[in-house]
């Protein structure tokens, strides 16, 4: 909206008041988590010498910043979502070649807001509207692997430099994937009934203009409904993290899951991931534990890939759309992908 | 009687949008005829992108994610 009146700049302010100070109490929060910990701990009268007490200790720090990180970076990406849509997303894609097209693709993908249960209308409404199938599977990569989520764990709990490897080899395992899809030319195993739909256009979609506060309270409810959704994850996660920190004696995975582990390790978290199926917020504190017991970088983020990107569950939803070759043909080009960048990790961390 | 189709496979958002819907229209004694689309092939006969959708009286008024009450309340009073 351009047009401000005097009407709506009063409790306008108010909302700017309010969100400064809600930053205030985050960043005070955030800079104090270890002594809050530590008093928590002192209150249960455990020791952090003896594995209940640290495990304990690690379940008091961790719970509260995986929190604070998740709300604070849903509700930013909350407000960037009220200006991308995934119906704008795909009038940029509409059209555009394999290549920049996958480029531009992976990466709307990390700021588009996506749900795993739209994937399907979302891979049908792509085709029709003209996104070639290739394009279309960058996007369908990206979106769930590279999203903010992933991101702000990752940035908490390893630091900037391991986040931004995760960001660059997650977008271009999404890039080469969706190219390489696109340069088989497998349209014709795409269901029957999706091709046919192809012809057609998309309905037209009017963007909805909102203000500041609309979008505020749109960012608001997203936090609350990312929330709701991933608690349990977070919890459970960081409970069998912190027993892992606990009880499991130190270097115990790295003749596993290190370094210096045979050249199966790899595939073999690879492999071991597939089955499972969490989002970013369940796994990343697994993952932790398992770094901090000496598992290798790559191997780990290899096993987080495989888990978001790779699900069971997801390829049976595909299977509506896509005949088993495609299926396939995607699945073993995103596990080439990851296998790699477990490789890469390992060898340059 | 408005006709009120709610698109989607079947999951949780779906699910509670029915709910809110259904639950608006009796708390106002609205009368409405709610549809549940969940085959994907007719979900995407409307040109939608995310789910769940909304169709009322044959047009698509809201996609992707539980609509706010205000917006329900205002499509049953309309």
């Amino acid at each position: 909206m351009t047009t401000t009146t005097l009407d709506d700049t009063r409790p306008r302010n108010a909302l700017w008041g309010w969100l400064g100070l809600a930053l205030v109490v985050w960043i005070a929060a955030y800079w104090n988590l270890t002594a809050f910990a530590d008093f928590l701990l002192a209150l249960t009268g455990l020791d952090r010498a003896t594995h209940t007490g640290e495990a304990v200790h690690f379940f008091l720090y961790d719970t509260p910043k995986v929190l604070l990180l998740l709300t604070g970076i849903v509700f930013a990406m909350g407000i960037v979502h009220t200006w991308v849509s995934p119906e704008r997303t795909r009038a940029l894609l509409s059209g555009k070649r394999l290549g920049v097209g996958n480029v531009f693709a992976a990466s709307l993908g990390i700021v588009t807001p996506f749900c795993s249960c739209s994937a399907v209308p979302l891979f049908i409404g792509f085709l029709s509207a003209g996104v070639p199938l290739g394009v279309t599977f960058s996007f369908l990569i990206s979106a769930p692997m590279v999203n903010e989520v992933a991101l702000a764990l990752l940035f908490g709990m390893f630091g900037w430099k391991v986040a931004g490897l995760y960001l660059v080899m997650g977008l271009t395992v999404a890039i080469v994937a969706g190219l390489v899809i696109g340069k088989l030319g497998m349209e014709r195993h795409l269901e029957d009934w999706v091709r046919a739909l192809q012809s057609g256009t998309g309905a037209a979609h009017v963007d909805e203009k909102l203000s500041w506060a609309e979008r505020i309270d749109s960012a608001i409810a997203q936090v609350k409904d990312i929330f709701g959704k991933v608690w349990p994850y977070i919890i459970a996660g960081i409970a069998l993290g912190a027993g892992i920190h606990g009880y499991v004696p130190e270097d115990f995975m790295a003749s596993i899951m290190g370094k210096d582990a045979p050249w199966w390790s790899v595939p073999a978290a690879v492999v071991i991931g597939v089955p499972m199926y969490t989002n970013a917020a369940g796994i990343i504190p697994i993952v932790e534990a398992l770094i901090g017991k000496g598992a290798a970088l790559g191997t780990v983020l290899a096993f987080m890939m495989s888990v978001i990107a790779l699900s069971l569950p997801e390829m049976i939803i595909l299977r509506k759309v896509l005949k088993l070759p495609l299926i396939a043909t995607f699945a073993g080009v995103v596990a080439v992908g990851i296998l790699v960048v477990g490789y890469v990790f390992n060898a340059v961390l | 009687m408005k006709n009120v189709k709610v698109l989607g496979t079947g999951c949780a958002n779906c699910k509670n949008t029915i709910k809110l819907i259904d639950d608006i229209a009796k708390a106002r004694g609205v009368e409405v005829e709610l549809e549940k689309v969940e085959e994907i092939k007719d979900i995407m006969a409307w040109g939608i992108l995310s789910t769940p959708g909304v169709v009322i009286d044959g047009k698509v008024v809201h996609s992707g994610g539980v609509p706010s009450r205000e917006k329900v309340e205002g499509w049953l009073s309309a």
